[in-house]
């Protein structure tokens, strides 16, 4: 969105990507005109399969913005119809030819709604202006799939990233994986909260949160939009903790909104706010992030890691997420699909801890059985929040496939 | 001159529409996998005696326009060459450039494969120096092809056809040139030594035994014995020395990287996890996977599992690359047979270590001998363009009807115990499960199975393979489902591009029946 679009009256407006590099994206060139109804110039890297089905959508949408007359230029590299839609419509916004007007791609029905503590191990984050890597996403087993609106989009493309994220959101089929977005720091945020909540994302992830007004601020916003829609399905959050204020102010922040179900950090902006390397190790950020366990445990909430940069070292990463898990965190964030298996398995139970869980949870059961308040294993007593834990591992451990599901 | 024949065309056993003359010849029509019958004896060169070769074994000429006119080229002759040197390959376009000076027109050029770094063959077959080529064409020399630009129609043939081709006596090669990294002057020749080394020289020893006469072209001539000598100099006329047979980068490359695609490495890894489940990764089991980035992936996944389970094969087929290497190298498998070599650790391993072993496209693939290697692999991996639901796949056209790739081995190749196709379920937006494929190169009854990044497919025929799997957390889907859910994705099947009615190109089954027609396209 530049300034000239605002000062001039018609103008052309821009969309997506081409060239032969770019797979499965498409770039839109609109020109206003006064007659001669929507003329459409096509280039695409799949005419012969799809031309026609390219030009009947496109002029499906433009009756559907009630765009009449104007000049378009599409050069298509393969891109996926919910992706062609949200390309032309973003272009007709930047032609200021359709403010407020929505077409929307025909939606799949939405998966159960997602628990507030349902496992959150990895969560896969997916750049929201590449539409590329969407269709594909679900497949790889993440727990979850954060289509990005913040870093990973250029700020000339926040507009069309939004568009797009929320035609994906109808669209694409993630599977298993709970459907998460990134938006952006408030106020831009809001921008992002009216495409994309109608859309019912199952979590919404707010970035460099340091106080909790900013959480309070984009809750209200999303359950004024609920109420527009008449939505009840819940829609959690995750604040990610990006500074050093943001630590100081971790529990209040992890306390301010029910809606909350995890709490994240962020480690890049973290150690770039205090000037100092992001190690290995880890050994910079250590008391952030043991603050950030200890504030999402008091507050009972999920504390989830960071991200681990790189893709190419899996041995590190394993480190990173035995470390991560050691200190109390539930998951990590993935930069690529290849993470996936490592993080779950770095999180995963030992064949040790599911033996020792599993008769601590047996003799929990014998005593219940037995009318006894008192569990013991052996001659040892054990405490209640000692069973309370091992109950909840034995469920996890259930959900990764590595204990019986009929114990319990 | 051949001009491209109006000819009759009739319907195969596949239901295809196949001419019944092609170049001059009349063809056979696929009748069936297993269902031709070949007759009458092999085809052999005429016999020569040593008292017309110089006593001292050096049958070296001064340049190859020399030795061409010596083997007394002349209009219409078939003139063969192979590409173990691939996309660097210099001497088959020496040859026929050579061809161009002496001023023979009408000639067929007979690659083992052509590669992109050929097109000027474009301006020959313009200027009529050539007049069509049977061989695999892709690029350039593809859309040539299509365009109906050539003039004599184009035969697709696999290695092993191409070997059957030549056996059967269904091509006479007048003169054969073969680009020898190293070679002594009698002519024996060898691929894996020489500055320009490619490994084995396989795909020339058809050639050398068949053609009327023999041109070995070097860069690298070593005084007699060239050893191994790949190549016998008891086959070869001349022997021709020039300053380079190829450009190295582009005949081996360096190390070959895995696909950090997470899809392709998603289906890498689904037809290793498929092997292991299905109980073929046992001990004493072999494979076969090509160079590709799918392929390698997998290699490196089988690996990882051949280890953990304390598995090892009796043997790997080649294309070797630094993969099989290290399988060979870390006791994983007792021998690489090896059809062709594609990096340079292939090509140190094959020079030096003796479990590391040349085939030929005779031993391998052949269709029409005492039975081929292809038959006894337990697994192979391999890739198509398209797949229908009844398991039919097309290696050699786009879906816009454009040739492709070459058939390679890959035909040879179904006839294994588990013939697996690797490929994305979709391109930029383009099915590969499709209702019909563009071009028929594999009967779907002898693909097994079909692995996708959205699941696993299995021919309904093998049940035993079905019950193998049972129980084992694979994604086992019926392809129509994963058919389905592709047209779903893609918004509707794709328009079928308007195919030509000419026949421009034939593909031959590998026992040189007419499987199925490439039409001209637009």
């Amino acid at each position: 969105m530049s300034v000239e679009i605002e000062t001039q009256a018609k103008c052309a407006g821009e969309a997506g990507h081409s060239g032969p590099e770019i797979r499965s994206d498409v770039y839109v060139r609109i020109e206003p005109s006064e007659r001669g109804g929507i003329a459409i110039e096509l280039e695409s890297r799949v005419k012969p399969y799809y031309g026609e089905s390219i030009r009947r959508q496109a002029e499906d949408v433009f009756e559907a913005l009630g765009v009449k007359h104007a000049h378009v230029a599409i050069r298509d590299e393969g891109a996926l119809p919910f992706v062609i839609a949200a390309r032309i419509e973003a272009a007709a916004r930047r032609a200021e030819l359709s403010q407020g007007t929505r077409v929307l791609p025909a939606r799949l029905v939405l998966p159960e709604p997602s628990p507030r503590d349902r496992m959150r191990r990895s969560r896969l984050y997916v750049p929201g202006s590449e539409p590329k890597y969407f269709i594909n996403a679900g497949l790889h087993g993440a727990d979850g799939i954060i289509l990005d609106l913040e870093d990973s989009v250029h700020p000339n493309e926040k507009d069309a990233a939004r568009v797009l994220v929320r035609n994906a959101l109808r669209a694409v089929d993630f599977l298993q994986c709970e459907r998460m977005v990134r938006i952006n720091q408030l106020p831009l945020g809001f921008e992002d909260l009216e495409e994309i909540v109608p859309e019912s994302p199952d979590l919404i992830l707010i970035p460099k949160v340091e106080s909790p007004s900013q959480v309070l601020k984009a809750g209200r916003k999303i359950a004024e939009i609920k109420a527009n829609y008449g939505m009840t399905r819940p829609i959690w959050l995750m604040p990610i903790i990006e500074s050093a204020l943001g630590i100081e102010k971790a529990y209040e922040i992890a306390t301010a909104s029910e809606e909350i179900a995890a709490l994240a950090i962020g480690l890049e902006d973290y150690t770039a706010d205090l000037g100092v390397v992001k190690t290995a190790t880890g050994a910079e950020s250590l008391y952030a992030r043991q603050r950030i366990v200890n504030a999402a445990h008091a507050a009972g909430v999920q504390a989830i890691d960071s991200v681990f940069g790189d893709v190419g070292d899996m041995d590190a990463l394993r480190a990173w997420a035995l470390n991560s898990r050691a200190m109390g965190f539930e998951g990590m964030g993935c930069v690529h699909p290849a993470q996936i298996a490592v993080i779950h398995q770095a999180f995963a139970p030992t064949p040790a801890e599911i033996e020792k869980t599993q008769k601590i949870v047996a003799a929990y059961h014998e005593a219940l059985q037995e009318g006894r308040g008192v569990v013991s294993l052996g001659s040892k007593m054990i405490d209640p929040p000692v069973v309370q834990r091992a109950l909840k591992l034995m469920a996890r451990a259930r959900a990764m496939g590595l204990a019986e599901t009929t114990v319990e | 001159m051949a001009v491209l024949e109006k000819t009759e065309l009739v319907l195969n056993a596949a239901g295809r529409m196949v001419p019944e003359i092609a170049n001059g010849r009349a063809q056979g029509p696929y009748l069936g996998v297993g269902k031709y019958q070949p007759r009458g004896n092999k085809a052999a060169p005429p016999i020569r005696t040593a008292a017309d070769y110089p006593e001292n074994g050096d049958k070296r000429v001064a340049d190859l326009e020399i030795a061409l006119r010596k083997c007394g080229l002349r209009d219409g002759m078939v003139i063969s060459s192979h590409h173990h040197l691939r996309d660097g390959d210099r001497v088959s376009l020496m040859a026929l450039a050579a061809a161009a000076r002496i001023g023979v027109k009408d000639l067929m050029w007979f690659p083992s494969a052509s590669f992109p770094s050929q097109q000027s063959a474009i301006e020959l077959m313009a200027s009529g120096v050539i007049d069509h080529i049977e061989g695999s064409m892709n690029g350039p020399l593809g859309d040539y092809c299509t365009q109906g630009r050539m003039r004599g129609m184009g035969v697709l043939r696999s290695h092993g056809g191409r070997w059957q081709a030549i056996q059967d006596g269904e091509v006479h090669i007048d003169i054969t040139v073969i680009a020898a990294p190293t070679a002594d002057p009698f002519g024996n020749c060898d691929g894996s030594h020489g500055k320009s080394a490619c490994g084995s020289l396989g795909f020339a020893l058809a050639d050398s035994m068949y053609a009327d006469h023999v041109i070995a072209v070097t860069d690298n001539l070593v005084p007699f014995p060239c050893i191994p000598w790949q190549i016998q100099g008891n086959n070869v006329d001349y022997v021709v020395e020039v300053d380079s047979i190829g450009d190295p980068a582009k005949i081996v490359s360096g190390t070959t990287q895995i696909t950090r695609s997470p899809d392709r490495l998603r289906i890498a890894e689904f037809v290793a996890l498929f092997l292991r489940d299905a109980g073929i990764m046992r001990n004493g089991f072999s494979f076969q996977a090509g160079a590709g980035g799918i392929a390698l992936a997998f290699v490196s996944c089988l690996k990882q599992m051949m280890k953990e389970a304390g598995v090892k094969a009796r043997f790997v087929r080649g294309g070797s690359t630094k993969y099989l290497v290290e399988l060979l190298e870390e006791g994983l498998t007792d021998y690489i047979l090896d059809g062709q070599t594609f990096d340079l650790s292939g090509v140190q391993s094959i020079a030096t270590n003796p479990r590391h072993v040349a085939t030929s496209p005779f031993t391998s693939y052949s269709y029409h001998g005492k039975g081929n290697f292809a038959s006894m692999v337990d697994a192979v991996v391999l890739g198509a363009t398209e797949v229908d639901a009844n398991f039919n796949a097309n290696v050699v056209t786009h879906s816009d009807g454009r040739l492709l790739h070459g058939i390679g081995g890959w035909q040879n190749c179904l006839a294994a115990r588990c013939t697996i196709l690797a490929v994305p379920s979709f391109r930029d937006r383009i099915p590969v499960i499709v209702d019909q494929v563009t071009t028929l190169c594999g009967p779907g009854e002898l693909i097994d199975v079909v692995v996708t990044e959205r699941g696993i497919a299995i021919n309904p025929h093998r049940q035993d393979l079905m019950d193998a799997v049972k129980g084992s957390k694979l994604p086992i889907r019926p392809l129509q489902e994963i058919k389905a859910e592709v047209e779903r994705i893609c918004g509707g099947k794709p328009q079928r591009p308007r195919g030509g009615d000419r026949p421009v190109a034939i593909v031959k089954w590998v026992d040189g029946t007419v499987l199925d027609s490439v039409w001209q396209v637009a």
